[in-house]
């Protein structure tokens, strides 16, 4: 093999006498390649219609959750009605249990010009008002009881099947009887609508309301509350204690049997139903520690609990992808191994483990199972002031309100779910953003 | 051969023979790995402010002997070193000797270029950082400077301190890491095999580099080159299947050697 030069006639007499060319089964290769970038793409394909139908499902069911119809009319805060012995200032509580719905039902009859006296369709006037509104007017005549015997303009929800018709949710073919909403209603609806008096509204309501039986006035407020408490508690704990508990295992515990049982079960941790972490959580945290049920405290520990292993697993990963040449480096330099640790590789692992702690989190979002068993698919109608008050959690209450019958909780249940999956995309593109930051390499 | 009795050692300890001052003596040290025996009872010394080649065939623990050195061992699971190693007169295995202070005054540079993912500055400036070398910022700036230009980095990258470490070439990676070595100030620099991932004009200027750091350094090099080792060292110890098979002069070892093996290793006969 030591040619030294090559004359042209070499290199020509070389081109002539070229052997066969090889039969190395190129052609099948080529195809094997084809056909699996194919399956490849046809995967990808099948994913995103899907993904295309879920979207497209929740997004058209659940827009109109976005928006309320509201009915503004002139109320008149008749002292007849509310105070007629007029004893509020010896009796506050007269002004808290005032018949509030039939100040209501006359300014809308008023506003509509049916008589007082027609009793059948003074009850459908009152059909067309949210229940809600007794507490409304009720806090706005206890707040400044002055207005009693005044004419003010006041905004409040209309009832849901009326909300449900505005939005053309209601099929009309329908014969009067079997639908919620009559046809004296209807037109209504339409005159109030043609006079402005009923019209949509952005629903402040969804984003700060708690449980209610009446969809119109039913919110998403706690659940919300109770998805932060518990995510906040998730992340306070489960990452420091997480991250501490994997740089141990991988960075200083000796190898030896103990430690391969405990990586084996941190392992199987993360594969158990998560309705196991609430049987658990009932039991530990509620029936033993006596922390109160309900209460997004316990949610948290729970979903803590449920997410340690995911956080571990992947922090250890991520450590273990550090290449062992910087860890040689820092300790050639004579760095102990803490600093080590904590100067070169958890700075490296970071991206890493940031990914594992948002897949955690987002995990733990998403978890209704063991929050059920704990409790916390109660009615709760107030905002918590702590994680120890009563709360649900926005998957809960998305389960609670899929189980109800009225059209009105449908939307809002659609509602609910793009609300959850705003928040993934949030905290997923916030994870992004993390990862961005840390992995600035060299 | 270069067997040395206890009383030798003893002396030895006294940095007197012959004239001749040892920085570091090894003392019938055998390393395991697990149940597997990787070296023989090596007794071997390293002299003061001398080049010291380790070769021999692959496999036979060099790498293993030289990290003995600086404890490097103690970091790979199972890996157990029985015998006796000083540094001056300090036993390095004493258990009261701190393993940090130890790689504090015996640094390593590796087979292959592992600078930090930080910037040519922090590379330098980390082992004078954790060890408190420098107390304002510009007496890290100098030792930054001092230890670049010792390493013949300075010139090439003093207008980019504060750009990576690993968007160098290879060669200047290597000279990276040797510099962030020097910059601790340790007695004895450890390399293993570090022109291996280098072309030869970057392996010319590292080569240079070990001779002008013989001065202010006591260096032990493994090296697969015998070039290389005819080139930078001044003494040369040759290793096989975990024995120490001979130690000896550079200029003896690769003219005159005792052993038959070492003649046969360096006319490449097996290896
Ligand atoms: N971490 C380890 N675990 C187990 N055995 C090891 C380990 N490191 C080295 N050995 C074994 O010890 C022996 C000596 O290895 P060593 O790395 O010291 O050889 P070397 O002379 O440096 O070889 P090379 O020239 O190829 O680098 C080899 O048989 C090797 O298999
Ligand atoms: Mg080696």
């Amino acid at each position: 093999m030591s040619q030294v030069s090559m004359s042209p006639s070499m290199a020509a007499l070389g081109a002539a006498s070229r052997p066969e060319r090889r039969d190395i089964g190129l052609r099948g290769r080529y195809a094997a390649e084809r056909r699996f970038r194919l399956y490849g793409m046809a995967a990808i394909a099948f994913g995103l219609l899907f993904l295309f139908l879920l979207l497209f499902s929740v997004v058209s069911k659940g827009y109109t959750a976005f928006q309320q119809s509201m009915i503004t009319i002139p109320v008149e805060f008749s002292e007849q009605i509310i105070d007629k012995d007029n004893e509020r200032a010896t009796n506050p509580q007269k002004l808290v249990s005032a018949n509030y719905p039939v100040v209501a039902r006359d300014a809308l009859a008023r506003v509509l010009g049916v008589a007082a006296d027609d009793r059948a369709a003074m009850r459908e006037v009152n059909g067309m008002i949210s229940d809600s509104v007794r507490v409304q007017l009720r806090n706005l005549v206890t707040a400044n009881p002055a207005i009693i015997g005044t004419t003010q303009p006041v905004t409040f929800l209309a009832h849901g099947d009326l909300d449900s018709a505005f939005k053309g949710q209601i099929n009309l073919d329908v014969p009067e009887k079997d639908r919620k909403i009559s046809d004296r209603q209807i037109g209504w609806m339409n005159q109030l609508a043609e006079s402005g008096a009923l019209s949509k509204h952005f629903n402040t309501g969804l984003f700060v309301n708690g449980a209610s039986s009446r969809p119109e006035a039913a919110g998403v407020g706690v659940a919300l509350i109770g998805s932060l408490y518990m995510m906040l508690i998730v992340l306070v704990l489960s990452l420091p204690i997480g991250v501490a508990a994997s740089i141990y295992l991988e960075e200083f515990a000796p190898k030896n049997r103990f430690t391969d049982l405990i990586e084996v079960n941190i392992n199987n941790l993360a594969a158990v139903p998560s309705i196991v972490y609430g049987l658990l959580g009932l039991a530990v945290f509620v029936n033993f520690a006596g922390f109160p049920r309900s209460a997004a405290l316990v949610g948290g520990l729970v979903l803590t609990l449920m997410t340690l292993p995911t956080i571990i697993i992947a922090t250890r990963a991520a450590l273990k992808a550090v290449p062992p040449s910087i860890r040689s480096a820092a300790l050639g330099l004579g760095a102990s191994k803490m600093q080590t640790v904590f100067h070169h590789v958890l700075p490296l692992a970071m991206p890493g483990i940031l990914t594992g702690t948002i897949i955690g989190l987002a995990h733990a979002l998403g978890e209704t199972a063991p929050l059920l068993l704990i409790g916390m698919v109660a009615f709760v109608a107030d905002v918590p002031a702590t994680p120890m008050d009563p709360a649900t959690a926005l998957p809960v209450q998305i389960y609670m309100w899929a189980n109800e019958a009225e059209r009105a909780f449908v939307e809002r249940t659609s509602g609910a779910i793009i609300v959850l999956l705003i928040f993934l995309i949030l905290m997923n593109v916030g994870a992004i953003l993390l990862r961005r930051r840390f992995e600035r390499r060299w | 051969m270069n067997m040395m009795s206890e009383a030798a050692v003893e002396k030895a300890l006294d940095k007197k023979m012959n004239d001749i001052s040892y920085k570091m003596i090894g003392k019938d040290v055998s390393v395991y790995y697990g149940e597997k025996r990787a070296l023989y009872d090596v007794n071997l010394n390293v002299r003061e402010n001398t080049v010291t080649a380790l070769i021999g065939p692959s496999g036979c623990g060099k790498s293993t002997f030289l990290r003995t050195l600086n404890r490097m061992n103690d970091t790979i699971d199972g890996c157990r070193v029985t015998g006796r190693i000083t540094l001056d007169t300090d036993d390095i295995y004493d258990p009261a000797i701190d393993v940090v202070e130890l790689r504090a005054r015996v640094g390593m540079v590796f087979q292959k270029p592992n600078p930090f993912p930080k910037s040519i500055y922090e590379n330098v400036a980390y082992g004078p950082r954790i060890h408190g070398l420098a107390k304002a910022k510009a007496d890290m700036d100098a030792i930054v400077e001092q230890s670049l230009q010792k390493a013949g980095l300075w010139n090439e990258v003093k207008d980019r301190l504060q750009e990576g470490g690993t968007g160098l070439s290879g060669g200047q990676q290597q000279r990276l890491c040797i510099a962030r070595a020097v910059a601790v100030s340790p007695e004895v620099i450890l390399m293993d095999e570090p022109c291996s991932a280098l072309d030869p004009i970057a392996t010319a200027k590292v080569e240079e580099l070990i001779h002008e750091l013989r001065a202010n350094f006591t260096i032990v090099i493994v090296t697969h080159s015998m070039q290389q080792a005819a080139r930078v060292s001044q003494r040369t110890a040759m290793f096989h299947l975990g024995n120490l098979v001979e130690e000896n002069d550079t200029d003896k070892m690769f003219t005159n050697p005792d052993d038959q093996r070492t003649q046969d290793y360096i006319m490449g006969r097996f290896g």
